[in-house]
């Protein structure tokens, strides 16, 4: 049997290939699970999940800047009760992993939501410590190092499954936060989510967003996401998945020689449509052939030798 | 096996800020709305806009007419942001992105049109289109009363060598009844390569019905909650389809597909499955 070149590994998650569905993107439908693990996805974040529902901000909650975008969602989500049936039924007909963003007003909501969404059937978590657009949740934690540690310390304590946290790159040093992460017991880490910014209409002389700020996604913050991931990479030892701006194949391949083990994709399926992730993964499976390596894991972290 | 037709086309999803040149009242409650905008005067029968009423809300509004840069909108105030913008004057500003979505097949040549309330936008954008096109068109309009049938006096010129069927719940015009009715009576006698609907979604559910039982090809305007419109967010999914992206024209082999909700639920603003 032919070995899959694709196939990579975080913290005990096989992943078939490492190209992810990034959390807040198309997350609340099981049969949109379904249709893009036809397309190849190797593993899916949902949309981050507390334990009240939320009914999010008020639109425009996304407005586009060049080739990115800014959005403020407002963490709109049914709560976890909800959303059990919705663990369950993925759980049933994906056979990729289905990993649950959580986020909470408190750590102990952080907790609960994480261990309910491990007993309904997740196989891992993702704590979004870095929403930068909801008070008193996601980058409130993140960018405070001892809520951040005593938050991920918490849910880790309480979990069997493995433990991701998506790190803000809203920071002046994200090798900190990544080691207090690590510290504290994160299996894996998401680097990273959006980065604050706003825009503002000149005719009407308003901020665009209902919430005013919101978080940049796309194309214009890879080099940006690329760094944090080149800096992660040196600082832990724990795998990191990349995610911001990744469009193409050649994106992809830029994180994993920066250190990233999978990258998720968010803003590129409006840019492409669902089908980006079969043909990041065709991309990335010719540019393994051509160059000789034998599976994807060889390249993971290849340009920090030089 | 996705249409090609919904292709993300980035200057489209930019925000425009223009002034509103004209507004037109239709009813107490439904006015209609006209600005000048290159790109979503290119839009095609179907497709809708984001229209942005400054720090109020965004919302999705169907396409009514399009031509020589100018377009319209037709909206009932049903909400808040329906309502503030129904009470909008001429000169202010609206922010508009798009044109968004897929659009109605125009090659059938016997067609039947059927669409309830303001249901009635996109297909009389799609009347206007193809009835200087040799086809035979049956024009199925129905509401609750006389008044809230809109865009009466042109859908009488334009359909003057055609059929007008027209139902009133109160029977204060054309037929008494609803609007399913006048199809199951039309359809007992004639048969049609094409039935296009839009409107409330349990009449567009009963419409999908009688063209299954009748094996007639439809395609139906289907309206969700949008946040996006460009579908990254997922507030308008339907089954392994998002409204925004996939649609809002869906034929009927999609349909089947998504019979389960198609009528029956729809998701809320927190992503909660309820019912229509």
């Amino acid at each position: 049997m032919k070995s899959n070149s694709l196939e990579t590994h975080i913290a005990g998650l096989h992943l078939n290939s490492p190209t992810m569905l990034a959390s807040g993107i198309m997350s609340y439908s099981v049969d949109f699970f379904q249709r893009i693990a036809k397309e190849g996805v190797g593993g899916i974040v949902t949309k981050s999940i507390g334990l009240e529902s939320r009914k999010g901000f008020e639109n425009p909650t996304i407005v586009q800047i060049n080739n990115g975008f800014i959005n403020a969602m407002g963490l709109p989500n049914p709560g976890i009760a909800s959303y059990a049936n919705e663990i369950k039924k993925a759980k049933n007909v994906l056979n990729i992993p289905l990993i649950v963003s959580v986020y909470g007003f408190s750590i102990e909501e952080y907790e609960t939501v994480a261990k309910k969404a491990i007993n309904y059937g997740a196989d891992a978590v993702e704590l979004n410590v870095s929403c930068p657009h909801v008070k008193d949740t996601g980058l409130e934690i993140g960018q405070n190092p001892e809520k951040l540690f005593r938050a991920i310390k918490k849910v880790k304590n309480n979990v069997k499954k493995p433990v991701i946290v998506k790190l803000s790159p809203n920071v002046t040093n994200i090798t900190e936060f990544a080691t207090i992460a690590v510290e504290a017991g994160a299996d894996a880490l998401t680097a990273t989510n959006t980065i604050h910014a706003m825009a503002i209409d000149i005719e009407s002389t308003k901020p665009i967003l209902s919430n005013i700020f919101g978080g940049f996604s796309g194309p214009p913050i890879k080099p940006i996401i690329l760094r944090c991931v080149y800096e992660l990479f040196k600082t832990v030892t724990v795998p990191i998945i990349g995610s911001g701006g990744i469009t193409n194949w050649r994106d992809a391949i830029e994180f994993m020689l920066a250190g990233a083990s999978a990258i998720q994709i968010g803003t590129a399926i409006a840019l492409q449509n669902t089908k980006v992730f079969n043909d990041i993964n065709k991309g990335i499976k010719s540019y393994l052939k051509k160059k000789r390596f034998k599976n994807v894991e060889q390249i993971v972290g290849l340009s920090q030798k030089i | 096996m996705w249409s090609k037709l919904s292709a993300y086309l980035r200057k489209y999803n930019i925000m425009r800020t223009i002034p509103i040149l004209n507004i037109k009242t239709e009813n107490q409650t439904t006015k209609t709305i006209t600005f000048n905008d290159k790109l979503c005067s290119r839009a095609k029968p179907g497709q809708f806009i984001m229209l942005w009423i400054p720090r109020v809300d965004e919302i999705p509004l169907s396409i009514m007419n399009s031509q020589k840069g100018e377009v319209s909108v037709t909206v009932k105030a049903v909400g808040s942001a329906t309502n503030s913008l129904n009470s909008m004057k001429k000169g202010q500003n609206i922010g508009v992105r798009g044109p968004f979505g897929n659009w109605f097949s125009t090659r059938s040549n016997k067609c039947l049109l059927i669409g309830g309330g303001v249901g009635i936008v996109p297909l009389y954008f799609l009347l206007k289109k193809i009835v200087g096109d040799d086809k035979q068109i049956t024009f199925i309009n129905g509401a609750k009363t006389e008044n809230e049938l809109l865009f009466m006096s042109s859908i009488k010129i334009l359909c003057k060598n055609q059929t007008i069927l027209s139902t009133t719940e109160d029977g204060s015009y054309g037929y008494k009844g609803i609007i399913t009715e006048s199809l199951t009576k039309i359809l007992r006698q004639e048969k049609f390569d094409i039935i296009y609907a839009c409107g409330p979604e349990s009449m567009m559910r009963n419409v999908f019905d009688i063209a299954e039982l009748y094996k007639i090809p439809l395609e139906a305007s289907l309206e969700r909650l949008m946040r996006c419109g460009i579908g990254l967010c997922g507030s308008c999914v339907i089954g392994q389809y998002r409204v925004c992206r996939d649609g809002p024209i869906f034929n009927s082999k999609q349909l089947r597909k998504i019979q389960d909700e198609f009528g029956f639920s729809r998701l809320d603003f927190n992503g909660k499955k309820i019912p229509i």
